[in-house]
């Protein structure tokens, strides 16, 4: 069994603990063992770039000294990565140290007034994808699957940071990757060769220019929906957040009424692992999934937040509505 | 001119003739990373291959026009790098292998510096979320969100409320931040490196 580092990042705690969840719940059939990086701060995101070049590649780095230090007899020097942008900006800050040493050298300048130091090319940074599919391998996962998921139609989709810009080479593809769709059928369901599957999801959009976010997110829910997918599955909390959570919003800018739920891969995973839905995150989402799941006989758990029953009269003003909530 | 002139003209060693080239060059220092911006050969893969191209002010390629020409504060006051999405679709297709994602970063930092941005909700955001970084250590969704949306977005507000109720009671997002244990060191890390910026 390998152990790796783990990077979670931010928002495995908050916006996408529906990933965090399912990836714990699926760490034991896959006889994973993660070893989280003690103390990891912020990657940054895309913000920080944009403002300082030294303290952004500091920001990173602090985390990966941290990591660099953490290597011992029983693990190995692979960070994985659940969240694209941390594992993009990780891989970025190592990569661009190696290309241009005088950044190494100014970032650990920084690093030291920390009592830290880290030597470019000591980590590998990997995503959790990239990990289950190349190490642990798909034939491992097919035999844990008691519980396939057959007449699922899922599109999947892995948004941009994770095939690109790809300094190690570790995807088959920029643009049109088959690792998701592989995994995907590996669990028995019905895999769309989705076209717009590397295609943004309007990433900080929404917070800075929402007409551009939401034509964005317009695409990749239109396509989703014309391929007749139950379910979107992805791989990124940037692209689930910016997918299930504005949906809604897209829907009133561009007055449709689409309903496409978005959900992780490991949420998917577990499923077909035969796990209790419960224990994977589900019902986090804000598009509703149940109507998708109960396809195939998977019951979606709902108690916290149950769905009011609109109080406004028939014949009152139209209000804002849920995608899912019966349009009046 | 005399013969002579000319040849001793010649021979003087050429740094930088043209002064506004070295706009291009100041770019391409402050970017991590080779940029390889001066290999840029003007094929507009770029913008064609840009998701977001429709609302730029000028696509990648124009704008790096622009640095070249020495066009320094029309390319600093340009909304491009404010729009680029940090999809990569451009630098994966680039037959030249710009490092174009990074330039924008470079841009933007360059425009907060001497702030040239047009538009304050962009660069706001990005400081508003990196205050809370370097307080916290980690990123604070529910206070950023809610000063930035207050600040920028009062009118979205009522149409977003179903969504920032629906985060919060299914707990995806946390009223409270949380706090990196170290953050001393963080801090201690962040401050030696804004010295070492300013100091390059």
């Amino acid at each position: 069994m390998s152990r790796y580092l783990f990077y979670p990042g931010c928002s495995m705690e908050s916006s996408a603990i529906a990933y965090h969840e399912s990836l714990m719940a699926i760490l034991g059939p896959l006889d994973l063992n993660l070893e989280e990086i003690e103390d990891w701060n912020c990657c940054g995101a895309t913000e920080y770039l944009g403002i300082n070049l030294i303290p952004a590649y500091a920001l990173i780095s602090r985390n990966l000294a941290l990591a660099a230090g953490q290597i011992n007899g029983h693990n190995n020097n692979t960070v994985v990565a659940s969240c694209s942008a941390c594992y993009l900006n990780l891989a970025k800050a190592d990569h661009y140290m190696k290309e241009r040493p005088v950044l190494g050298e100014k970032v650990n300048l920084a690093l030291a007034a920390g009592g830290l130091k880290y030597q470019p090319g000591a980590l590998e940074i990997r995503h959790l994808l990239d990990v289950i599919i190349n190490d642990i391998g798909l034939e491992t996962v097919q035999t844990k699957v008691v519980k396939p998921l057959k007449g699922l139609r899922v599109a999947p989709y892995l948004g941009c940071m994770v095939p690109r810009p790809d300094y190690n080479k570790h995807w088959s593809d920029h643009e049109h990757p088959n690792e998701l769709d592989r995994l995907l059928k590996a669990l028995g369901a019905e895999v769309i060769d989705f076209p717009l599957k590397t295609h943004c999801c309007g990433g900080h959009m929404p917070q800075i220019s929402p007409s551009t976010a939401f034509e964005l997110i317009r695409r990749l829910i239109q396509a989703a929906d014309e391929y007749h997918a139950d379910v979107m599955v992805t791989v990124c909390p940037m692209c689930q957040m910016n997918l299930d959570a504005y949906q809604g919003e897209t829907n009133r800018h561009f007055h449709t009424n689409y309903h496409m739920p978005v959900l992780f891969f490991t949420q998917l995973m577990g499923l077909a692992f035969g796990l209790e839905p419960r224990k994977l995150g589900f019902g986090k989402e804000l598009v509703d999934a149940r109507k998708a799941m109960s396809r195939i006989g998977v019951e979606v758990p709902q108690d916290e937040m149950q769905p009011r029953k609109a109080r406004r009269k028939k014949e009152g003003l139209p209000m804002p509505s849920m995608p899912g909530e019966e349009a009046e | 001119m005399t013969a002579e002139a000319l040849v001793s003209e010649t021979k003087a060693p050429v740094i930088n003739p043209n002064p506004n080239l070295r706009f291009l060059e100041e770019v391409s220092s402050r970017t991590a990373g080779v940029s390889r911006l001066e290999m840029c050969i003007q094929c507009g893969t770029c913008g064609g291959s840009c998701p977001s191209a429709a609302d730029m002010d000028h696509t990648p390629r124009m704008l790096f026009a622009m640095i070249r020409a020495g066009f320094r504060e029309e390319a600093l006051r340009s909304n491009t790098p404010w729009i680029c999405v940090s999809c990569y679709h451009c630098v994966v297709r680039c037959p030249q292998e710009v490092h174009i994602t990074d330039v924008m970063y470079t841009l933007k930092s360059m425009a907060i510096a001497e702030k040239l941005y047009k538009e304050t909700t962009a660069p706001d955001f990005s400081q508003t979320f990196v205050d809370m970084v370097e307080n916290y250590g980690r990123s604070y969704e529910f206070g950023l969100a809610t000063r930035h949306y207050l600040k920028h977005y009062p009118l979205r507000l009522p149409s977003m409320a179903p969504m920032g109720l629906g985060l919060l009671t299914k707990k995806r997002m946390e009223i409270t931040p949380r706090r990196i244990e170290r953050i001393e060191q963080l801090k201690a890390i962040l401050a030696r490196a804004k010295e070492l910026e300013l100091l390059s």
